[in-house]
């Protein structure tokens, strides 16, 4: 099939391009799926603008979900906190393990095993977060209860570990654990393909010079991976920041700003707030709620645009040298 | 070809399975129709679509009414969107229901405005307490199925004031049972509901010492130290699955967990379906209302024998007098459904509401008598 288009394309005269029918269509189409990704975020970027206006500019005293003295900006304060502070948690557990999982599968694992490990943590990404909400709520967290008390019994001088110890385990720690695995099956696949395609011919100069298979992929494999793997921790990122319904059924949440891991009065998240309230929400509520939405927008925005600037800043070491 | 030919196979056996499905289901549902249709022919005359909506308290009872009115008249359709109390009276002052359901009835001022769309100007307001529900606190202690605790007490747990099990408040009130010395973990609603709503209407007024927060349906933030979980199933899980767990939750779902007697005057009443419906009755009609109007101040400090305060009540709301006639007939007819003995099981089975008692259930068959 291939040979008589080739022999066609090279039988045309170079200074005037050929525009088949096939052409046009597939690049028209790439055209207009660039476009839709692009027309999809405005339409949702203005439905958020023109929805959270209301909520900043009425007068707060008119608003109901507002406690008295309470305004926009304190209220979602405490929410963008605990939003980054259980994603940064999520991503300091999840980006060290989900790094030895891909090194194990693509440097360490007899083939036929990494290939089963493999499919395994894709399944992982598979279930539903409803699932891991269930399983954080009534099975991880009675699980670790005990030994939150012996950590703030024994421990609680740390800041981190303040006492009193919550009752039933549902903190914002278990809370991270379970957003820790949820985006621990992206990172991991994205990591190991990155791996994967460390030139081989680098590895084999490293091993060459006498170096142990550790000291190999930490010349070779890290370094040239780095960009990867980083970018691969802020799409894991991006998914703990909007993660609602396994943070709602997991966490206690009280509306505070504390760093105290294992209490139960936890910060609560902007897309949990959001799953809690809505239901009973009204009028300049449902504003207040959308503009809160507006504010995960944007956060979520500059996450991804500080991962951009990382992934450029080492493009030195991406695959195309 | 040879493939082509199997993917339209396959193709056509999925459409075949589709059709297939389609018509079970519309058969299924004609079937219905008709069997339950003929048990009332004249009220079957009813066609039409009732528009109603408000209280999430009450979706699980209007499901269950809704399936059943609509066994009867085959031609009614009933919609009840629970999007909320305050959404659902919003959307009946407009007019965009005909009736709605709401976790309170409206204040004297709201009824003085006399603005309902829906409603001939001047005559007043249908309000029933049709639907009471329960709330239990529960909780999760070895080898203690029931305490009996004073208001003072379960509000001071709450409050996080009082912060272990072995308490001498608690002691002192339950000498029988095996207190540990634990911690107490309270555990509340993470989100707005009816529920928190009244259990903390009935702390604030039994126990205005230890719980100076007004009722709200959103968990006061300046108590610390409680645990909040999403909604009732979170709540009940959360207290199974903690040690030395407390929380307030729909009596229906209490399931095997241990509940506290109440102390109301001088003896603890043990909630039970009899002991809530009791209170509506030993409270007192608000004042100035007119003729159908049953909104009750409900009296969560009544010392009666044999009442169950920590209740949730839900109102149906309607016009006595409709702008539009058909309007009236559904709703009428819908509402006489609800109230009637047969409309309280349902709801009771459905929701693990307590039944109206005959006295209320009277009084509301006189006020639906009104509504043209």
């Amino acid at each position: 099939m291939s040979s008589p288009a080739v022999a066609r394309t090279e039988s045309a005269p170079p200074s005037k391009p050929v525009q088949r029918l096939g052409d046009r269509i597939f690049s028209g189409s790439t055209l207009t799926a660039g476009a839709l990704i692009l027309a999809t975020l405005a339409a949702v970027a203005a439905f958020l603008v023109l929805q959270s206006v209301p909520a900043l500019t009425e007068n707060p005293e008119d608003i109901s979900i507002f406690t008295s003295g309470e305004t926009f900006w304190t209220y979602v304060w405490p929410l963008i906190f605990g939003t980054l502070w259980a994603s940064a948690l999520a991503l300091v557990m999840a980006v060290p393990v989900a790094i030895g999982i891909a090194l194990f599968i693509s440097h360490y694992a007899p083939r036929r095993l990494a290939q089963g490990l493999g499919y395994v943590v894709d399944l992982l990404a598979a279930v539903p977060s409803v699932v891991f909400g269930l399983w954080g709520a009534n099975t991880l967290a009675p699980l670790v209860q005990p030994f939150y008390l012996w950590l703030t019994e024994n421990l609680g001088w740390i800041p981190l570990f303040a006492p009193p110890a919550s009752g039933t385990g549902r903190t914002i720690l278990t809370a991270a654990v379970v957003l820790a695995v949820m985006i621990l099956p992206i990172i991991t696949a994205l990591s190991r393909e990155v791996f994967l395609q460390t030139p081989v011919l680098h590895e084999e100069a490293a091993l060459a010079l006498g170096a142990t298979r550790w000291e190999m992929i930490r010349m070779t494999v890290l370094p040239f991976g780095r960009a990867g793997v980083v970018s691969a921790a802020m799409l894991g990122l991006g998914r703990a920041l909007g993660e609602t319904m396994a943070v709602a059924m997991v966490l206690s949440s009280s509306g505070i700003i504390s760093f105290a891991l294992l209490t139960s009065s936890n910060p609560s998240t902007i897309a949990a707030n959001i799953a809690l309230s809505f239901p009973e929400a009204y009028g300049l509520n449902v504003n207040v709620l959308i503009a809160t939405g507006l504010m995960l927008f944007a956060i979520t925005l500059a996450v991804n645009a500080i991962a951009r600037y990382i992934i450029n800043r080492r493009k030195e070491f991406s695959g195309a040298n | 070809m040879d493939t082509i030919f199997v993917k339209f196979t396959k193709f056509g056996r999925v459409a075949a399975v589709a059709a297939l499905a389609a018509l079970t289901l519309t058969s299924c549902a004609a079937n219905e129709g008709q069997a339950a249709g003929g048990t009332d022919s004249a009220a079957s005359e009813l066609t039409g679509t009732l528009v109603g909506g408000g209280a999430s308290s009450q979706q699980s009872a209007q499901e269950a009414w809704v399936a059943a009115f609509q066994g009867m008249h085959a031609d009614v359709t009933v919609e009840y969107d629970p999007a909320g109390s305050g959404a659902g009276r919003d959307t009946f002052i407009a007019g965009g229901s005909a009736f709605a359901g709401s976790d309170r009835a409206f204040r004297d001022e709201e009824l003085a405005e006399d603005n309902f769309a829906a409603c001939v100007p001047g005559t007043g307001l249908v309000e029933l307490p049709a639907y009471i529900s329960p709330i239990a606190v529960v909780f999760n202690l070895d080898g203690v199925d029931s305490l009996d605790l004073d208001p003072a007490t379960i509000a001071g747990i709450f409050a996080g004031t009082i912060t272990k099990w072995n308490d001498d408040a608690i002691v002192s009130q339950n000498p029988d049972a095996q207190l540990p010395d634990q911690a107490i973990t309270p555990v509340h609603r993470a989100d707005d509901s009816g529920t928190t709503e009244n259990f903390t209407d009935y702390l604030n007024v039994t126990a205005p010492d230890v719980w100076s927060w007004e009722a709200d349906g959103v968990w006061p933030d300046a108590v610390t130290g409680g645990e909040a979980a999403q909604q009732t199933s979170g709540v009940i899980d959360a207290v199974t699955t903690g040690t030395g767990t407390i929380g307030y939750a729909d009596a229906s779902r209490a399931g095997e967990l241990g509940t506290v007697s109440v102390k109301v005057g001088e003896e603890y009443v043990p909630y039970s379906a009899e002991a809530a419906a009791a209170i509506v009755d030993a409270s007192p009609a608000a004042e100035g209302r007119g003729e159908g109007d049953l909104a009750i101040e409900l009296d969560r400090a009544s010392t009666a024998a044999g009442v169950y305060p920590i209740v949730l009540i839900s109102y149906l709301i309607g016009c006595t007098e409709y702008e539009d006639a058909e309007s009236a007939k559904l709703v009428k007819e819908y509402f006489s459904y609800i109230v009637s003995e047969e409309g309280q099981q349902v709801s009771a089975e459905a929701a693990g509401s307590a039944p109206i008692s005959s006295d209320i259930a009277e009084k509301s068959a006189a006020a639906i008598e009104l509504i043209k």
